[in-house]
């Protein structure tokens, strides 16, 4: 079972490797015109109105034809990221900021600089990693052709020319052989020319750092902006809850010493009074907190406090835990809320009777999914609290997919690449 | 009746100590942390014991854990365990088996002191006395036991809190006879054999936790 589920793994791999690079082939010869079509918008670009427009025409088709190939190193299964400048933001096409934006990013030149070596290595990898599988292919109909039309001066692999039939028929099972051969080999040949895509397509060191800084000056904004607005929310709590209840609590009980006196049986009323709104009080501040780093969160972790929100859900929940330790506070508490949130969509939206959760830690990475079985159709893009699952694990590096075909079912899945302390609880 | 208190905030833990004797306890022991708690209940084996989630060195829930472990050891030992803020989840992990003597109360609910003494009463005597919250938050989310209606519900819920067949015919505004009417429909419902035995009571709190 498990041999059969590997090699048609092994065999869907080898088809789509080849499958990209008959596609990969074709694109490599599409570099030259590109190229050329770019040198010549450079040449031209000093010319007025004209130039300009074509050179940021020119740039475009480039870089999309590098993005395609950058695509096509992730299907090899190599990271290749986008390394431009960030766009500015008041530049048009054409203008000469524009302009400037494209000739001194270094990027610009290193993707010009593989059009050409790209495109022979892209060419000659791509054949043979086509030709070996088609040749293979024709070693299988070998023997009905070779019957169609007679002995005549082709032949198959070992034997120039075919000249009886048992040669014929042994190019069946050395064809089938070169097929998987050349399947085998397909995925090897793809990344190979990938490698080479990476040496001038992917992010330099200085183009990666610059890059990271860009995510981190948006995430860390994005980070003050949350928790300015999270100190704001909780000082308006405060202000209109426990801290005016308070202040009557404290007007009731000097009422109260004032009458004790005269008319004890008042202020024996009036200190219940005081003492129900203190209770009143607590009762706000312990809603307060919930909300700030929930108290079973500290108490339990991670698992305990999913559990016991999953105990308070009207859908039957379950929760399966792999983590071994605790993880540091800040992230504990971004994917407690995220999970909280996806959650409470699930509840609210969903219609589901069951829903699930899952949580593992491995090799740095902690991987988190809340799936239900409801009608699906979640759309990650609308409404404000899948988008708040997205902010606060950014702030982490961290991710969220959503998966809701309509019809169900939805499967939400966060990763969020962070260690875990050895601690137990 | 000898206690044992849990507490790590001393103006609570002595404001404990005080008003409890005032109702003829004896504080055998009064720890402060989570380490020390065990054997302090393993030690003394008191009649009852109150217990503060939330201990140090950690500060996360030592003292639930500790009277899980107590309880474990010692069937049946009865523990009040007070806290800020009050978790089903740890309201099932305390009534794991048909044992009673556990409660379960918000620390506010210490200034309403005759309830409060009554509470650790009843735990005393192994019944139960689950926060009204609790019983709230669990009614909040789905279809309690199937097949009871709204006011044998009503009934289940003040027995998780810990009344008395008398307290909750004052409640509800009806006659002694009739709440235990009730009462034996709910047994009846949740498949409890009849029987003499107080622990139906508790069965059937542990089942309402469980739902």
């Amino acid at each position: 079972m498990m041999v059969r589920m590997m090699l048609r793994h092994r065999l869907l791999t080898g088809l789509s490797a080849t499958a990209d690079g008959l596609f990969a082939t074709v694109l490599a010869v599409l570099n030259v015109p590109v190229l050329v079509l770019w040198v010549a918008s450079l040449v031209l670009s000093p010319v007025p109105l004209l130039g300009a427009e074509l050179l940021g025409v020119s740039t475009t088709v480039v870089r999309w034809r590098t993005d395609l190939e950058r695509h096509l190193g992730r299907r090899a299964g190599v990271r290749l990221g986008r390394p431009y400048h960030p766009q500015p933001d008041d530049a048009e096409i054409g203008s000469r900021r524009w302009l400037r934006w494209i000739i001194t990013d270094p990027a610009t030149w290193r993707d010009v600089a593989w059009l050409l070596p790209g495109a022979l290595v892209g060419v000659i990898l791509g054949l043979v990693t086509v030709a070996i599988p088609a040749y293979g292919l024709v070693g299988t109909v070998l023997l009905p052709l070779w019957l169609f039309l007679g002995d005549v001066w082709f032949g198959y692999a070992l034997f120039w020319p075919t000249t009886n039939f048992a040669e014929a028929w042994l190019a069946l099972p050395v064809g089938l052989a070169i097929l998987a051969g050349g399947l085998a080999v397909a995925p090897l040949l793809r990344a190979t020319d990938v490698r080479f895509a990476r040496l001038l397509l992917a992010p330099t060191r200085a183009a990666e750092l610059r890059l990271r800084v860009a995510h981190l000056t948006t995430t860390r904004a994005d980070a003050m902006d949350a928790q300015a607005a999270e100190l704001r929310r909780i000082e308006r709590d405060l202000h209109d809850g426990a801290q005016a209840r308070m202040v009557s609590v404290g007007m009731t009980i000097g009422l109260a010493e004032r009458l004790v006196h005269r008319d004890p049986s008042a202020a024996l009323k009036l200190l219940a009074e005081a003492r129900a709104a203190s209770t009143a009080a607590l009762v706000d501040l312990r809603h307060l907190v919930r909300g700030i780093h929930p108290p079973v969160l500290a108490e339990r972790g991670l698992e305990g406090a999913v559990r016991a929100l999953a105990l308070s859900l009207p859908v039957r929940t379950e929760v399966t835990s792999d983590l071994p330790g605790r993880l540091d506070t800040p992230v504990e508490s971004a994917v407690y809320f995220a999970v909280a949130e996806a959650l409470a969509n699930m509840a609210r939206h969903s219609r589901a009777r069951f829903a699930w959760v899952t949580m593992r830690h491995l090799d740095g990475l902690l991987s988190l999914e809340v799936g239900d079985d409801g009608g699906g159709g979640a759309d990650a893009t609308r409404g404000t609290g899948l988008s708040g699952i997205v902010r606060r694990l950014d702030a982490f590096d961290g991710t969220m997919t959503v998966s809701s075909p309509s019809g169900g079912p939805t499967v939400v899945t966060m990763e969020v690449p962070c260690a875990l302390s050895s601690r137990r609880t | 009746m000898r206690v044992v208190i849990a507490e790590d905030l001393t103006l609570l833990r002595d404001g404990l100590t005080r008003l409890l004797e005032a109702f003829d306890f004896e504080v055998v022991e009064a720890v402060d942390n989570g380490p020390a708690l065990l054997p302090a209940l393993l030690g003394h084996c008191p009649d009852v014991s109150i217990v503060d989630v939330r201990l140090p060195p950690t500060n996360t829930d030592e003292g639930l854990k500790a009277a899980i472990a107590a309880r474990e050891a010692i069937p049946g030992l009865p523990v009040l365990v007070l806290s800020q803020h009050v978790e089903p989840l740890y309201a099932r992990e305390l009534l794991t088996d048909s044992n009673g003597g556990v409660g379960y109360l918000l620390k506010e609910r210490v200034s309403d002191v005759d309830q409060f003494v009554q509470a650790v009463h009843q735990v005393a005597a192994g019944g139960t006395a689950f926060d009204p919250e609790v019983v709230a938050q669990l009614l909040a989310r789905r279809k309690p036991l199937a097949g009871l209606t709204p006011r044998e519900l009503d009934v289940l819920r003040h027995i998780a809190e810990g009344r008395s067949n008398a307290a909750i015919a004052t409640r509800l505004y009806i006659t002694e006879k009739v709440v235990s009417k009730y009462i034996n429909n709910i047994f009846a419902k949740l498949g409890m054999p009849p029987s003499e035995d107080d622990n139906r009571r508790v069965l059937a709190v542990r089942m309402f936790l469980d739902a």
